[in-house]
């Protein structure tokens, strides 16, 4: 273990102090009887499960159709605290996508000597298929979840961009229409800024892509593998709000030079899809072929720029934990400016020198797989007991490439309502930014919380909450 | 409207008719088995009303034994029958559940609901469970559901092709009550006009809530005549064949005058209800009941294969 532990910073607090954001939040907790609490829990459950907010989990048996935890405690944050993040992750998303356009057709950046090509064109993530492409605006990842955690009260880092579909943004909807619905009066009293303009960003970013051979009124769609998807409810959800049709690969077919979908009327023009599944999954003829998800021949069609997707094939070679420590550089390089946001301080295994510090500090770090995600395939060094230590260490060993390691952060914590009343719990942030016309994104984010006690884990699968996020007007 | 999620709305609504029609089944056969036996030495009733459903076989391979129970458990509960109350409804509900932003929130939630329901029933001691209770709890879930898609949806095209679904689906499970108890439940041509054949005709009058339309309709005794003509020819009987297929055309003309064009499934469609509009029962009985009503799901099933068609398959023909 660690042998100083480091201090946390409780997002409510300052010393013993409430913050002033904070401050309509604690009356009101303090008020509030414990059985109305368990009313207003029991309700915010009924409701999540009415409108048939689940989180399908198929497989593993158990509850397929599970609700993911919601906690009412809000997370707040000020004016002052959202400019920087806003104008931070709008900066992000800007040289993402530039790094994304650049690597696929000049790849200055690598000539340049600022990134190592091996990186880039060796990382799977690598679309072969989108190299010479332009995509409509130069856009290859439309919308991009940035993953912020919080160490201090002027203290924020980045700890992953999502490039590819990032999911949860209607959690981050749905929490705030729950928390109106049950508690008006908090919203009377403080100054919120609202979220629910997402929907209506969204469809004029989507909009703003149409590809050129699109006249008139673009017809968007999004494309899901289907119901068995954990994110089903997500994609039904998004298409119901923007209006659009929701459709899956066996409803879309390629003729002549576009794409159509099959309706009750015949076959009609799609131009911009907004795909929820992955890049192998996209066309049988391109990809792999064992694919029932999606549609023969559509990569030809976008390439010849008769339809948009969104995000474009290979955009998550931007968002890998690799190329994550580049971000800064590439903020530098395209944008000539300075990083608003932080990132972690990371060791890449790749690196001789530092695999050498990560295997012999194991204990106090984080480590992660390159290309993993949600928590799996994750070492906890302060968390670890010795064997599991000693068994990761073998496997970096074996394979530093497909490592990197951060140290443990002293995350922010949330007071969370738990038995007794309430309790920190430890939060991050994913805030959702659209890159079309222009870059946006709506005041606010999904926050996740680790219910555990001590726990850092805060994603769904592993049995993280969520919470509304408030900004504060000015 | 996308093909695949008016061709769930059509079997969504077609499920639940199902679901409705073996719990009406159930009903006759478990009130069948309360009659007297009038002679000796003719079939099982309950067998019977397996084989007006298909699946005596399947039933006899698992059960062997037909009793009681062992039917009930089959047709109201068992997921390996595949018209059981318990397999339509989990099919309804999940081509709803696929389809969800399609259907208003009362809706899904009657569907839902009813599924729910359906589970807690599932885990209720059967010893408590009376065969009257579980075909009254599907007629009122179907119903329910039903309501709440009258009364909230709106009249666009998905709402054409759930009634689509419905009328036809009903349409055909009319002509095969009809048919158990012409075909299947009497034993021999002898039996007509007997006390044993009026209380069956009765009985299915019963089944499919019409007692009181009968006795609105038509003065006296209960006659096979009768009773042909109000589940046949009476286009005010809600589930009479002709009512069906005047129910779906209209459904169909919504669709052509929605979609400025008429197709296929309209004219079949139009053709049969002529057909039926031109009927007498003393015509059907001269071809034979039973061959007629074969004759008429034939028909009946060739207007889905249109609809299927040119609707649902996203590729007009």
């Amino acid at each position: 273990m660690s042998a100083t532990k480091p201090a946390i910073f409780n997002e409510m607090l300052n010393g013993e102090q409430v913050r002033s954001a904070y401050r309509n939040l604690e009356k009101w907790y303090r008020s509030m009887p414990a059985e109305l609490r368990s009313l207003k829990q029991n309700e915010a459950e009924a409701l999540f499960r009415r409108v048939g907010i689940t989180f399908a989990v198929y497989g593993e048996g158990g509850d397929p159709e599970r609700l993911i935890p919601f906690d009412m405690f809000p997370r707040v944050m000020t004016a002052e605290e959202w400019r920087k993040l806003d104008r931070g992750v709008r900066q992000r998303a800007a040289a993402l996508n530039a790094f994304l356009a650049d690597v696929y057709d000049r790849r200055e950046i690598i000539r340049a000597g600022r990134i190592p090509e091996h990186l880039v064109t060796n990382n799977e993530a690598f679309e072969k298929a989108a190299i010479g492409f332009r995509p409509p605006r130069g856009v290859f990842s439309h919308i991009v979840g940035v993953d912020l955690v919080r160490t201090g009260p002027d203290q924020f880092y980045v700890l992953e961009d999502n490039c590819r579909t990032p999911s949860g943004v209607s959690y981050m909807l749905q929490n705030r229409e729950i928390m109106m619905r049950m508690f008006p009066q908090l919203f009377m009293e403080s100054r919120i800024r609202p979220v629910d303009g997402y929907a209506g960003l969204l469809k004029k970013t989507l909009a703003s892509v149409a590809p050129q051979k699109c006249q008139g009124e673009p017809n968007i769609v999004i494309l899901t593998p289907g119901h068995f998807n954990s994110a089903y409810y997500e994609h039904s959800f998004l298409a119901d709000l923007m209006g659009v049709e929701l459709v899956e690969g066996q409803d879309l077919f390629v003729e002549g030079d576009f794409v159509w979908m099959k309706t009750t009327e015949g076959p009609r023009k799609v131009d911009v899809i907004y795909r929820r599944i992955d890049d192998a999954f996209i066309d049988p003829l391109c990809f792999r072929p064992d694919s029932m998800l999606g549609v023969p021949g559509l990569m030809s069609v976008y390439r010849s720029g008769g339809v948009t997707i969104c995000s474009a094939p290979g955009a998550g070679v931007a968002d890998d934990k690799a190329i994550y420590t580049y971000v800064p550089e590439m903020i530098r390089f395209y944008l000539g400016e300075e990083p608003i946001l932080e990132n972690v301080p990371t060791w890449q295994c790749a690196k001789p020198d530092d695999c050498k510090y990560v295997l012999e500090n194991l204990s106090e770090l984080v480590v992660k797989e390159v290309h993993g995600s949600g928590g799996y395939g994750m070492l906890v060094g302060p968390k670890s007991d010795k064997s599991t230590i000693e068994s990761f260490a073998a496997k970096i060993r074996k394979n530093p490439d497909n490592y990197i390691a951060q140290p443990t952060l002293a995350l922010s914590a949330c007071p969370t309502f738990v038995e007794e009343g309430i309790a920190p719990r430890h939060v991050d942030l994913r805030p959702y930014c659209l890159v079309g016309e222009t870059i946006e994104l709506v005041p606010g984010g999904l926050t996740r919380v680790a219910l555990k006690e001590g726990s850092l884990v805060v994603n769904s699968s592993q049995g993280g909450g969520v919470k509304d996020t408030w900004v504060l007007a000015e | 409207m996308l093909s695949r999620t008016a061709d769930h709305l059509y079997w969504m609504a077609r499920y639940i008719e199902r679901a409705e029609t073996t719990a009406r089944l159930l009903e006759v056969g478990a009130r069948n088995a309360l009659l007297p036996n009038a002679t000796g030495g003719y079939r099982n009733d309950w067998e019977a009303v397996l084989q007006a459903k298909g699946t005596l076989e399947p039933f006899l391979e698992k059960y062997r034994d037909t009793n009681h129970r062992n039917i009930e458990t089959w047709l109201f509960f068992d997921s390996e029958n595949p018209s059981s109350v318990y397999s339509c409804l989990s099919a309804a509900r999940e081509n709803a559940r696929v389809v969800r932003t399609a259907l208003t929130a009362p809706v899904w939630d009657a569907i839902n609901g009813a599924f729910q329901e359906l589970q807690q029933l599932h885990r209720t001691e059967r010893s408590k469970l009376m065969v009257t209770d579980l075909t009254e709890w599907t007629l009122r879930a179907c119903q329910l559901i039903r309501g709440a898609f009258m009364s909230t949806q709106l009249r666009n095209d998905g709402y054409d092709f759930s009634g689509i679904g419905t009328t036809i689906e009903r349409a055909d499970n009319t002509a095969r009550l009809i048919d158990v108890k012409y075909y299947v439940l009497l034993p021999s041509a002898s039996y007509v006009g007997s006390g044993l054949d009026q209380s069956q005709w009765a009985l299915l009058l019963q089944s499919m809530t019409a007692q009181r339309a009968f006795n609105w309709s038509y003065q006296g005794e209960i006659t096979a005549a009768k009773i042909a003509d109000l589940l046949i020819l009476n286009r005010r009987f809600p589930r009479s064949l002709r009512a069906c297929v005047q129910w779906y055309c209209e459904h169909l003309d919504n669709l052509a005058e929605n979609y400025h064009t008429g197709t296929a499934a309209q004219e079949v469609a139009h053709k049969l209800l002529d057909d039926l509009r031109a009927a007498t029962v003393e015509e059907i009985f001269e071809e034979g009941l039973h061959e007629f009503l074969a004759r008429f799901m034939a028909r009946n099933a060739e207007v889905a294969t249109t609809v299927h068609e040119v609707y649902l398959s996203g590729m007009p023909a």
